[in-house]
């Protein structure tokens, strides 16, 4: 069943058409992903599902709900979490408190019972103090808690960022180039996670350079060039399709 | 009940205070803590706005003024003439209205200042969430030239307007009284008691102000300020938040503003000016940004010199000059912890490498 349809989506800005009239459809419980070469439009088009960026035309379905338009924090609200591809956490927040954020749209906790310090603001407060702590235990980084965020490894701040956004137990996780400066090893486990995530129930978007990973993890691929979809197929057929490519091996040359 | 201790312990130095000024003679200084005491109240709330939630105002004084002049005018209005109304009797039955002479004996019949307190924080808080809302969509140096917009709006409001009391402001205020003789007045037999009122009142601004930063809220409001774009990623509202804040904040520094009026019996247009914005948003940034107690320190530190007068004529010249050698010097503000590693580095023998 698909969780998402994205029809006939479009952005331009100015006169560069960065997403032209892309569709495709995103299968529940799988791993999809989208490469292209570099300003194919990727990461339009996250900002496009999560609400950072509103389409010019086209509209994103999930689960029979046009989430096109509405703003970001309503989409992360509906269960539908991202990452960024410039890793961004919360400063002056340790690694609990960063992750604990991902709990937002489970708490109902307003200014005036916050300010009045109400019983039910501290059982809310430990609900999302153990969710949070659950998230770390999951990506592996359950020692690191109470670490400053801002003074992890790179490698670490990635699974600091993808614990948050594990956090809201999403439906749909939008993954922008997770393996972006990590080494061999940790992509190789960055991968192994993904593919736990995916196996809870949750399915992935990613965006990714590393071939290597996105071959092996991914159940479908979207490929984009210029702004528009030039293929949609499993990783093997990817890798034999011509109009592909052509297109990576044209990149090479110039 | 982490904050109790801290808490415990600022009124037990409160009370010392006021111990050692009254066995060594000087009552008097417990005027000038009073009026401290409040204008930290107002600061207090600002620094929710600018240290926590990251948002700039330049008009803070302006929501002061407003709190300060609808009490002002409300309970200095002479109601005798309207005795016949129904509006009139209503209150009075509710006890809601005061008797008291005038200069000359004139009987004058005023609004109690519950009515105006109440009053003057709806007013503020609807005031704050209407220019809020197109305002917060703006950041940085925008944000603050909006927000100083709004500032000069009130103090030339208030400045030319004969119900304002023009560049007189309004006197002759009455005192509010809670009960009996027990309330805010500038009379000096109260003063003890007018003393810790006003930081009762300090209290329990900095007690729940800490409750909300120790909060879900308080993390939403650090997040914005930290990664606006990653808070909204979780999915926090990040123009819902921000506006909330703001209207916090305005109404605390109302809330003040009517509070400091009664204590002094009257409010000019100074209070409303585009200087008195800059003395609490330089406090703010002299107390470490984002530090309540910080910011408390600092702001009786310099309040109560002000007050006494030790600046001179040049006193909107030091907190001008305040904020620019923060700005410099101490971005986080002089109780913040790199200033302090700074400035003790400055002091130490060079290191070796």
């Amino acid at each position: 069943m698909a969780i998402l349809k994205i029809n006939n989506l479009s952005k331009s800005f100015g006169g560069l058409k960065a997403i032209n009239n892309v569709s495709f459809h995103l299968q529940e419980g799988a791993i999809k992903a989208v490469i292209g070469p570099n300003g194919a439009g990727k990461t339009t088009l996250f900002n496009l599902i999560s609400g950072f960026l509103k389409p010019d035309n086209g509209s994103i379905i999930f689960k029979d709900t046009g989430i096109d338009g509405l703003d970001a924090h309503r989409i992360a609200t509906l269960g539908i979490a991202r990452t960024f591809q410039h890793i961004r956490l919360f400063p002056g927040m340790n690694v609990l408190e960063n992750v604990m954020m991902g709990r937002h749209r489970f708490a109902r906790t307003g200014f005036l019972s916050s300010m009045l310090n109400m019983p039910w603001k501290r059982r809310e407060e430990r609900e999302i103090k153990e969710k949070a702590l659950y998230a770390l235990e999951f990506v592996g980084i359950a020692e690191l808690a109470y670490k400053d965020a801002l003074e992890l490894s790179y490698g670490q701040q990635r699974l600091v960022e993808l614990a948050r956004a594990l956090a809201l137990e999403p439906e749909i996780l939008l993954l922008d180039e997770p393996a972006a400066g990590l080494n061999m090893r940790e992509t190789a486990e960055m991968g192994i996670l993904i593919e736990r995530i995916r196996d809870k129930g949750v399915t992935v978007l990613i965006v990714e350079h590393d071939m290597t990973l996105i071959m092996k993890i991914s159940d479908e691929i979207v490929v984009l060039s210029y702004g528009e979809k030039i293929a949609e197929d499993n990783p093997l057929s990817i890798q034999k399709n011509e109009e592909v490519i052509r297109v990576y091996l044209g990149e090479e040359d110039a | 009940m982490k904050h109790f201790y801290k808490i415990a312990l600022l009124v037990i130095v409160l009370i010392g205070l006021q111990v050692t000024v009254t066995m060594t003679d000087r009552v008097y200084y417990l005027t000038q803590l009073t009026m401290a005491a409040y204008y930290t109240m107002a600061v207090l709330g600002l620094t929710l706005l600018m240290g926590y939630a990251g948002q700039i105002s330049l008009g803070h004084a302006g929501f002061f003024a407003i709190g300060g002049y609808t009490s002002a005018v409300l309970t200095t209005f002479n109601l005798r003439p309207y005795s016949d109304s129904i509006l009139f009797r209503l209150l009075d039955t509710l006890h809601l209205l005061q008797r008291r002479e005038d200069l000359y004996g004139e009987l004058i019949i005023n609004v109690n200042p519950v009515i105006a307190m109440v009053l003057a924080i709806v007013i503020s808080a609807v005031i704050a969430y209407v220019i809020g809302i197109p305002v917060l969509k703006l950041k940085g140096h925008y944000l603050a030239m909006a927000t100083l917009g709004f500032g000069i709006i009130v103090y030339r409001i208030v400045l030319g307007t004969p119900v304002f009391g023009e560049a007189d402001g309004i006197s002759d205020v009455p005192p509010f009284f809670f009960f009996g003789n027990f309330g805010i007045s500038g009379d000096m037999d109260l003063r003890i008691q007018n003393y810790y009122i006003a930081w009762a009142f300090v209290v329990l601004i900095l007690f729940i102000l800490m409750n909300l930063l120790d909060s879900r809220v308080g993390r939403a409001l650090r997040a914005i300020h930290g990664a606006e774009d990653a808070s909204k990623s979780v999915g926090v509202d990040t123009a819902e938040y921000k506006l909330k804040t703001f209207v916090l904040s305005a109404v605390i520094a109302s809330m003040a503003g009517v509070c400091l009026t009664h204590f002094n019996g009257g409010i000019g247009p100074s209070e409303a000016s585009v200087m008195k914005s800059i003395r609490y948003v330089s406090i703010v940034a002299a107390g470490g940004m984002a530090s309540l107690w910080g910011t408390m320190f600092m702001s009786t530190f310099l309040n109560f010199m002000s007050l006494r007068g030790y600046f001179g004529s040049y006193d909107d010249a030091v907190f001008g000059g305040i904020l620019i050698l923060i700005m410099l010097f101490a971005p986080e503000g002089i109780l913040s912890l790199s200033f302090r590693r700074w400035f003790s580095k400055l002091f130490s023998p060079a290191e070796d490498g």
